[in-house]
């Protein structure tokens, strides 16, 4: 069997109205894995990721060719809705974002959306609970799952919003900066987190953080200017970058 | 830093004068600000002067009659309002019943079309469309209310005649569609701005997890905008309750409790502004319309103060 893949686009190029911000973007990302995007600010990795779930759409300017396979299927295709994209793709902001409701409504959000009919209590019970014990959040919240969820620290919010993700049982998790509004010891927790979710899932990660990249990842990619400079893994990047610009930035002598 | 020491000498002159003076800080700037700030002092608090005032004005006048010759029950639960014939009756139940039945088709009428106007416009609409359709609604909420008046009178009346097969146009039909279209332009401004203030980011979070922009609307933005879309309907039944002369043209002013839609109603304030004219100044009659006056004040105040209440609790709770 061929090798996995959790993502893979060919020739994309995205447009901000008139604003070019990919160019041929050729990316494969194997499935089970950490991949980590770096690149300076305004490098389109961001931008890349969140084409890949679609929710660049919403800002309605938004074009582009080529195509995106989220396993094996064009997110763009003309017969995929974004809706069912979305089910498969999950994502994690960079603020924590939890809605304003219970925990538990937090954690059962998407699956009530997309089972299409009630859940009932010990369904949702139980669903809550592997998905808050994955996250290793279920210790802490387990007596206030009825609290309003934008009351827990940026920690567990942050986590709360991966945990909500997985009951719709995705297989490819989206992240875009999930440490950058968190203290360095949230970092590493939730870092710790991701960890524990690779294998399960396909994660790709967007940091601006390099020391995350380097520990929290299995592949690297490398991005400026709207182009993938270079894909490689993660520790020979780190040690012997092929191109120069890679070996410029992860040298901190730019970006 | 060291500093040359302050001289305390009396009587000096040359720089160290100059530099004394330049040192008060009454210039021009100074007193401006004064007068500015005191300016605007004033103004912001006229509002309470004003309540007050008021408040005083139509309390005084009907004092006199409210303590010692009107029948409290009789007003409130009387079902005959014949300030004219003799012995005068003051039962102001017709008007309160024809007040809250028009207030309530208003809002039946207004809520969902305001509602629906609101979330296309905050949600939907883009752009220049989305300009030009807050220049509209607002357009419509400055129409003056004699023109509704001369609608419910001409364009109305006919059309519930012919489509309900009924003798009287006027009615509490026509008179709550009219008012109801009144208060819309305001419900819709006010829970516009309720809708806009949710963050874009829940919209964000839960259209990554694949809901639909329904779905969006109906399970993150609406329940969260809930204290002040509660708040707007609110203030627009505070508008209802206060508008006088559409009603009084639309209504068809019969004093009596009316039983259904289409019979004609009368409402406070029409009552108010139709025999206050003819009212000897101090006579029981004059005195009992400010009486009713007085009512009205109160409701409206405790409608707007249920509607500041529901707002506040909402932001303290988010």
């Amino acid at each position: 069997m061929a090798e996995h893949l959790a993502i893979e686009a060919q020739s994309l190029n995205l447009w901000y109205g008139t604003f070019q911000a990919l160019f041929e973007v050729d990316l494969q990302v194997r499935a089970g894995i950490v991949t980590a995007l770096i690149g300076p600010s305004g490098c389109g990795k961001s931008t890349f990721l969140r084409s890949c779930n679609r929710i660049n759409e919403r800002l309605g300017y938004v074009s582009t060719t080529g195509t995106i396979k989220v396993l094996g299927q064009d997110v763009y295709g003309e017969q995929v809705s974004a809706i069912q994209v979305r089910r498969h793709v999950g994502m994690v902001f960079q603020r924590p974002n939890p809605l304003p409701l219970s925990i538990r409504d937090n954690v059962l959000f998407g699956h009530r959306l997309h089972s299409g009919k009630r859940v009932n209590k010990a369904d949702g019970d139980a669903l809550v609970e592997e998905a808050l014990r994955q996250v290793l959040l279920w210790d802490r919240v387990k007596d206030r799952l009825d609290h309003k969820a934008t009351g827990l620290s940026l920690e567990e919010q942050q986590k709360l919003c991966i945990a909500r993700l997985l009951p719709t049982k995705p297989s490819v998790l989206l992240m875009d900066e999930p440490c950058s509004a968190l203290d360095p010891e949230a970092t590493a927790a939730v870092e710790d987190l991701i960890w524990t979710l690779r294998g399960k899932y396909s994660i790709l990660i967007v940091t601006h953080n390099m020391a995350q990249a380097r520990r929290a990842s299995d592949e690297c990619v490398f991005m400026l200017m709207g182009r993938v400079v270079e894909h490689s893994a993660t520790e020979e990047m780190f040690v012997a970058p092929k191109q120069q610009e890679t070996a410029d930035y992860i040298e901190g002598r730019f970006g | 830093m060291s500093r040359p020491p302050v001289s305390s000498t009396p009587g000096v002159t040359g720089p160290r004068a100059a530099e004394a003076k330049s040192l008060d800080r009454r210039d021009r700037a100074w007193w401006f600000d004064f007068g500015a700030r005191a300016a605007v002092f004033v103004g912001g608090m006229s509002a309470i002067l004003f309540i007050a005032a008021i408040f005083v004005f139509i309390g005084t006048q009907g004092l006199d009659f409210a303590i010692h010759r009107l029948s409290w029950s009789e007003f409130l639960f009387g079902t005959h309002w014949e300030p004219t014939v003799e012995p005068p009756r003051y039962g102001a139940l017709p008007l309160i019943a024809g007040t809250a039945w028009i207030t309530v088709v208003a809002m039946l009428v207004s809520a969902p079309l305001a509602f629906g106007a609101a979330v296309y416009v905050a949600e939907f609409a883009r752009g220049k469309q989305r300009e030009w359709l807050k220049i509209f609604i607002e357009l419509l909420a400055a129409i003056p209310s004699v023109v509704w008046g001369v609608i419910g009178l001409h364009v109305m009346k006919p059309i519930i005649q012919h489509v309900f097969d009924v003798q009287i146009g006027l009615n509490v039909l026509n008179a709550g569609v009219i008012l109801g279209l009144m208060a819309a332009p305001i419900i819709t401004t006010i829970a516009e701005d309720a809708l806009k203030a949710v963050p874009d980011t829940y919209r964000e979070a839960a259209e990554a997890m694949g809901a639909t922009r329904w779905q969006v609307i109906y399970r993150v933005v609406l329940p969260h905008a809930r204290p002040g879309l509660s708040a707007a309907v609110l203030l627009g039944i505070g508008r209802a309750f206060g508008e006088t002369i559409a009603v009084l043209m639309a209504s068809g002013h019969r004093l009596m409790i009316p039983h259904s839609v289409f019979d004609s109603a009368a409402t406070i304030t029409a009552t108010i502004a139709a025999e206050l004219g003819e009212a000897a100044k101090g006579s029981d009659h004059y005195q009992v319309l400010f009486v009713l006056g007085l009512l009205l004040f109160l409701i409206t105040f405790v409608i707007n103060l249920t509607a500041d209440w529901i707002v506040r609790g909402g932001r303290r709770r988010a």
